[in-house]
């Protein structure tokens, strides 16, 4: 019994440690975004990167995402001879829900791996300790364009998400399944709200924060050699991924 | 220049420095011998404050560095230069960003003047015509230059080499040394080499000092170190191992 305490005790304060680590550093990148020097070129090739490389990745998985629902939506509403409904049923998935979420999963997995493994080659080889010797702020440098670049492409790509996606069940209702045009679009219409949208932007806003601050955090804190990368990545997209989909049920539940 | 005083450090159970004293006079070129993993590295950091002591002080410019944070210490550090063991070298820089690196970002020089200080700077470690090369193109020996040059062209007062021979060939080893000894006489920095090249740096280094066990357990000019009776640092110069157990047997 006393062992059991034992090991939960010690597990919970490394867990609590490990979460004031992570909260500081939010805090501290926080802080440098707001002060000069600003890093722009920085933060432009990081945004090159998190969204121009990703749209690729983000188009393929878009549209497929709105022709599966397209496909899985008619046979479920053709039941209740409810067809006609599809067109919002497949918009307000993709926008509310499966935009942010499997966008922002897609970008962890493309973007934020690659991330978290140069911070953390940069960590091992002593780059950082190589910045913060010549006076710059390796969280400034390195970190604030990350984030920043995030938080700006995240939504971004979810909105190219959501019309792929849109499009891609368009093609499946309408030359697939037989469904009229004019339905699939006037129902869309109909029933997607400004607010729907807005919601799956600030869903994709905190996504990109989140996603970003994870695995820069996990590659700034890296262990050393090539299995310290390794295992950092690994966590940085597992952690990541868990947290997308936790923050989005909390989000969901709050926002609905 | 830089004065350590009683230096204590632990990692967990591991200590590694146990009262370490120092003394670098300005202009001076002194090395720190001693066994891998003897916290040579460890004390290097401590100077240029990426590491924190459990207890004791160092002095730089009459500043005690070790209660130093953000931007005072960052002015001590404007005057040190570092050349680290594997040369830390941006990946994704080419070899003029790299050595231009500290000017764009601390300075607010012109883009031609970064330009004649760069092309300087490579100059006087031999690589004139590898500016748009990147380190991963370099080999080893280059790459330590590329760091040198790095270090160089801020024309700090005080230049820590972190074992700048280390996996180098001994023709290699010679003339990174020679490097070092040149741009010494050119620049007149203060230098502290963290190194293992026995006999080669007592040629270069004005006093020499052997970290053992976490203590320095000499100090003298190379010549005095080389004639010294003290069993750790003869074991050492002469390459025999368990110096340490050795005179602990014998005391």
């Amino acid at each position: 019994m006393v062992q059991l305490i034992n090991f939960v005790g010690k597990y919970s304060v490394e867990f609590f440690i490990f979460l004031g680590k992570m909260f500081i550093f939010l805090l501290e990148s926080i802080y440098h975004i707001f002060i000069p020097p600003f890093k722009f070129r920085n933060f432009l090739r990081q945004l090159r990167f998190f969204g121009n490389k990703s749209m690729i990745v983000v188009i393929f998985t878009g549209a497929f995402s709105g022709m599966v629902l397209a496909l899985q939506g008619y046979y479920a509403l053709n039941k209740f001879g409810a067809e006609a409904l599809l067109g919002p049923v497949v918009a307000l998935s993709l926008i509310r829900e499966l935009g942010p979420v499997l966008c922002a999963l897609m970008v962890t997995g493309r973007a934020g791996s690659a991330v978290t493994a140069e911070i953390g080659i940069m960590r091992i080889t002593e780059q950082i300790d190589a910045l913060t010797v010549m006076a710059v702020n390796p969280i400034k440098y390195v970190v604030v364009p990350n984030i920043l670049a995030g938080i700006v492409a995240f939504p971004l790509l979810t909105a190219v998400f959501n019309v792929v996606g849109i499009y891609g069940g368009y093609l499946v209702c309408v030359h697939a399944l037989g469904l009229s045009e004019g339905t699939y679009f006037a129902q869309m219409e109909l029933y997607v709200d400004m607010e729907d949208i807005e919601i799956g932007l600030y869903k994709s806003l905190s996504f990109g924060l989140l996603v970003t601050w994870i695995c820069t955090f996990m590659g700034y804190n890296s262990g050393y050699g090539a299995r310290g990368v390794s295992k950092a990545t690994t966590n940085a997209v597992v952690l990541s991924s868990v947290v997308i989909l936790v923050w989005d049920y909390m989000l969901g539940a709050f926002l609905l | 220049m830089i004065e350590i005083k009683d230096l204590y450090k632990s990692f967990g159970k591991q200590q590694v420095l146990k009262g370490v004293n120092l003394v670098i006079k300005e202009g001076e070129v002194t090395a720190i011998i001693g066994r891998s993993g003897g916290g040579k590295s460890v004390l290097l950091k401590h100077i240029i404050g990426l590491l924190k002591p459990d207890k004791g002080s160092i002095f730089i410019k009459g500043q005690d560095i070790t209660k130093l944070k953000g931007k005072k210490l960052d002015e001590i550090r404007a005057d040190i230069g570092v050349v680290f063991q594997g040369g830390a070298l941006f990946d994704s820089m080419t070899v003029y960003e790299n050595v231009a690196f500290p000017l764009v970002e601390k300075t607010k020089l012109t883009k031609k003047e970064i330009h004649e200080r760069v092309i300087k700077a490579l100059t006087d470690v031999g690589l004139q015509g590898m500016e748009y090369k990147y380190p991963a193109e370099l080999s080893g020996g280059m790459r330590k230059r590329v760091a040198l040059a790095r270090a160089l062209i801020a024309h700090p007062k005080i230049l820590l080499f972190d074992e700048p021979t280390t996996g180098l060939d001994p023709i290699l080893v010679r003339s990174i040394h020679k490097l070092i000894k040149d741009t010494h006489i050119q620049y007149g920095f203060t230098g502290l080499i963290i190194s293992h090249e026995i006999p080669e740096i007592f040629e270069i280094s004005d006093k020499v000092a052997m970290l053992h066990d976490g203590r320095i357990v000499e100090v003298g000019t190379p010549e005095e170190i080389q004639k010294s009776d003290n069993i750790v640092v003869k074991n050492f110069i002469m390459g025999i191992e368990n110096g340490g157990d050795y005179e602990k047997r014998k005391s």
